[in-house]
């Protein structure tokens, strides 16, 4: 044999024997990650919304982490994520979902988080098809509330009726009672969509209830001139204006408000307008500005110190913006990490310890019971609000806190957590849950299982 | 009728503000017959660069320099690399190609100066003033005595200026102005320029307004009816066809929407303008194609 041909064997032989080896090495890398817990991300980090997003994910990811790097994942399984880009639209959102539903090496989705209205909506049927639940906090259907009728959509904390009926009880809480609303005129300036009208039915029930007056303001997406309608609130001259709007269409508001004189501490702003990042480019006029929300800003909370600690003083944080920690956005993203942290943590008692899957994960979320004994083991007491769920109930909480904006940072105003009047409104969700299984031809499911 | 009144001047002015930016689109559509899909991309990068300068604690003056600057920069970029290899192509391709423009200067800026929204304070009081009984917004008179100088300082360009007879040439017959000399790449430069100057006072007033965010770049939803209104070429048109627009959607947002039970400005001027085209489709000011047959 002659030398060039004994290399060529040689050759041949250690490519083999490295071809063999990576092939062990990559299944001891698939089995691994079969071990560990999926969590897709829908995220939006490009295009319009994205300045809302960026802390979002932020705070999630440096949740995950903590619960990686200081208790070592749920019990032992380790969070593995990956992001999917969605711009915030609907299509792209569908066909995330789309891409992820089967799980990564292994791995299946326990939870499918849409961050958006619209991508939550379009995916309801799709969820309960797939059994993964979508959990969409302080967004979503709000009828998906009754779990008998959408077993796979958790619209969790704090739905839209929550923050309607939150905020007429703050109001109540300023004039001093329920009784006082009467004659009251409360004016809702809403993004002309289905998410802006959502809360349309129970304030028309609340006003009838409370006798106080129900103006209603529709503002065009994108909400960048509202001369119109503030000139609408000039001559209503309501007591109040509740303002939910999305985007752009916040700071647009507050400043057009000032510009027709109406004081601008009596707007509170619904959720989505109640972020450093709506109330910032206002200016000067934006001080005095009330947001009610169920994510109270602050970096002072028992989590915030560990993830400081432990996360970001490490650089492992996902945050751009050190300013950002603390901040509404951010903190919303570490209360729906624990929300589904804490709902694996459930189903892993009931199923055992291993990566849960989306049908176990929905028991997981049907039993959460996040009670002020294990807010306070997590830390995020007054952060999170107590939270239990059920078949029936798939909201749990159902109260925000009210922030005040002081020209630099959001001051909690409220008396603790506003409660929502959840009892007058339930009949009225159940009822137009049950309408929905009509037209769908659902039958609900038995709410005791 | 206090009210009335009212809600017309608050329109008027808001009209003025679309103006500022369909300027920018009149300039580019007067001289190269392209309608520039690029503006609101071009207002928000130009208040994305100035508000970013201005947050590393660089004076005003100097910021608007730079930014005038980085814009003109930017026209020339889009001249070399987008427009002059596609000259003489059908307008649509023109059209498609500052589509494109649109994403990558988007894209850019947002990859070099990130996505935050920055509040924009440019010192102008916004409190409201009463003249004769009606309050008026003090940011919006700046604004539209901002308008009215630029059109003045475009009119005395367009008309007086050998650079501005230049323009006018090259957009009614660009094969006959380059036969006799006229240099088409460099006058597209200077337009572009100008245009990037119009999206900085555009970018700094809408920034002012609604705060330096992406959704800017939505201010050009308007722009279309203003330009099919006013005309395509008319800078007064611009002035004229915002002017209708803005008090258009205010009034029919008051007196419409509530019979209609909806808000109606989305698409009320979009039913303004059809109505126009089908009266004047050149515009109020708008010059008609004449051609040889």
């Amino acid at each position: 044999m002659s030398l060039w041909n004994q290399k060529r064997i040689v050759s041949k032989a250690i490519g083999l024997a490295a071809l063999a080896l990576s092939a062990a090495v990559g299944t001891s890398v698939s089995a691994d990650e079969a071990k560990t817990q999926y969590f897709p991300l829908a995220t939006f980090r490009v295009g319009a919304y994205a300045s809302s997003g960026i802390p979002v994910w932020a705070g999630e990811i440096d949740y995950f982490r903590y619960i990686n790097e200081v208790e070592g994942g749920i019990n032992g399984i380790k969070l593995v994520w990956d992001e999917c880009e969605t711009n915030w639209e609907v299509e792209k959102g569908v066909e995330c979902y789309e891409r992820v539903k089967a799980g990564k090496n292994g791995s299946p989705v326990p939870i499918f988080l849409p961050h958006g209205d619209p991508i939550s909506k379009a995916l309801t049927e799709k969820s309960v098809a797939d059994k993964i639940p979508l959990v969409t906090i302080a967004y979503g259907r709000t009828e998906a509330i009754d779990g008998r009728v959408f077993p796979y959509s958790f619209p969790v904390v704090f739905s839209f009726w929550s923050e309607a009926s939150s905020a007429v009880n703050f109001i109540a809480e300023k004039v001093g009672g329920k009784d006082k609303l009467k004659g009251l005129k409360i004016a809702t300036v809403y993004h002309d969509s289905p998410y802006g009208k959502e809360t349309q039915v129970p304030l028309a029930h609340l006003a009838k209830t409370y006798g106080f007056e129900d103006i209603q303001i529709p503002v065009p997406h994108p909400g960048n001139e509202q001369s119109a309608q503030w000139a609408k609130i000039r001559q209503l001259k309501p007591d109040w204006v509740f303002l939910r709007g999305w985007g752009v269409m916040t700071p647009v508001a507050i400043k057009t408000a000032a510009k027709v004189g109406f004081p601008v501490d009596h707007i509170i702003g619904g959720i989505w307008s109640g972020s450093e990042e709506d109330v910032r480019p206002a200016g000067a006029v934006g001080k005095g500005y009330l947001a009610i929300t169920p994510f109270p800003a602050g970096a002072n909370f028992e989590i915030h110190q560990k993830l400081k600690k432990y996360i970001l003083d490490k650089g492992l944080s996902d945050l751009k913006d050190p300013k950002s920690f603390g901040s509404v956005y951010y903190n919303s993203g570490v209360d729906e990490a624990i929300v589904a942290v804490e709902a694996i943590r459930t189903a892993q008692a009931h199923f055992g310890v291993r990566p849960i899957n989306g049908e176990e994960a929905q028991w997981g979320l049907e039993h959460l019971d996040l009670s002020e004994k294990r807010l306070a083991e997590i830390g995020a007491t007054g952060l999170q609000q107590p939270l239990k769920l059920s078949a029936k109930d798939h909201e749990g909480g159902g109260a925000g806190k009210v922030l005040q904006w002081d020209g630099e940072k959001w001051n909690v105003v409220s008396n603790g957590w506003v409660k929502s009047d959840r009892d007058l409104l339930l009949p009225l969700i159940y009822e137009r849950a049950a309408a929905y299984a009509r037209e769908k031809g659902i039958t609900p499911r038995d709410a005791t299982n | 009728m206090s009210f009335f009144i009212e809600t017309l001047v608050g329109g008027l002015l808001a009209g003025v503000m679309y103006s500022l930016v369909v300027i920018g689109f009149v300039l580019v559509f007067k001289a190269s017959g392209v309608f520039n899909f690029a503006q609101g991309s071009m207002v928000l990068c130009a208040a994305l660069t100035f508000v970013t300068l201005r947050d590393k604690g660089i004076d005003f003056w100097l910021a608007a320099l730079i930014t005038l600057a980085v814009m003109v920069l930017i026209a020339i970029a889009v001249e070399r690399v987008v427009l002059r290899p596609l000259v003489n192509r059908p307008q649509i391709t023109l059209f498609m190609a500052t589509l494109g423009v649109s994403f990558v200067i988007e894209g850019l800026a947002q990859i070099v100066m990130g996505a935050s929204v920055h509040e924009l304070d440019l010192g102008i009081v916004d409190t409201p003033i009463e003249i004769g009984g009606v309050q008026v917004s003090q940011f919006d008179l700046v604004a539209a005595g901002t308008a009215g100088i630029l059109v003045v300082a475009l009119s005395i360009f367009f008309n007086r200026t050998r650079v501005g007879i230049a323009l006018r040439a090259i957009a009614d017959d660009p094969q006959a102005a380059l036969s006799i000399g006229i240099r088409l790449q460099t006058l597209w430069q200077i337009v572009w320029g100008v245009a990037g100057f119009v999206s900085l006072v555009a970018g700094l007033l809408w920034g002012a307004r609604q705060g330096v965010q992406f959704a800017l770049t939505l201010v050009v939803l308007k722009a279309l009816p203003v330009l099919i209104i006013g005309g395509f070429t008319s800078i007064t048109g611009a002035i004229v066809g915002g002017l209708i627009v803005g008090a258009g959607d205010s009034l029919a947002e008051i007196y419409l929407g509530s019979l209609l039970g909806g808000s109606v400005s989305t698409w009320f001027s979009y039913v303004l303008a059809v109505a126009f085209l089908l009266v004047r489709p050149a515009g109020l000011f708008g010059e008609a194609p004449i051609e040889r047959i």
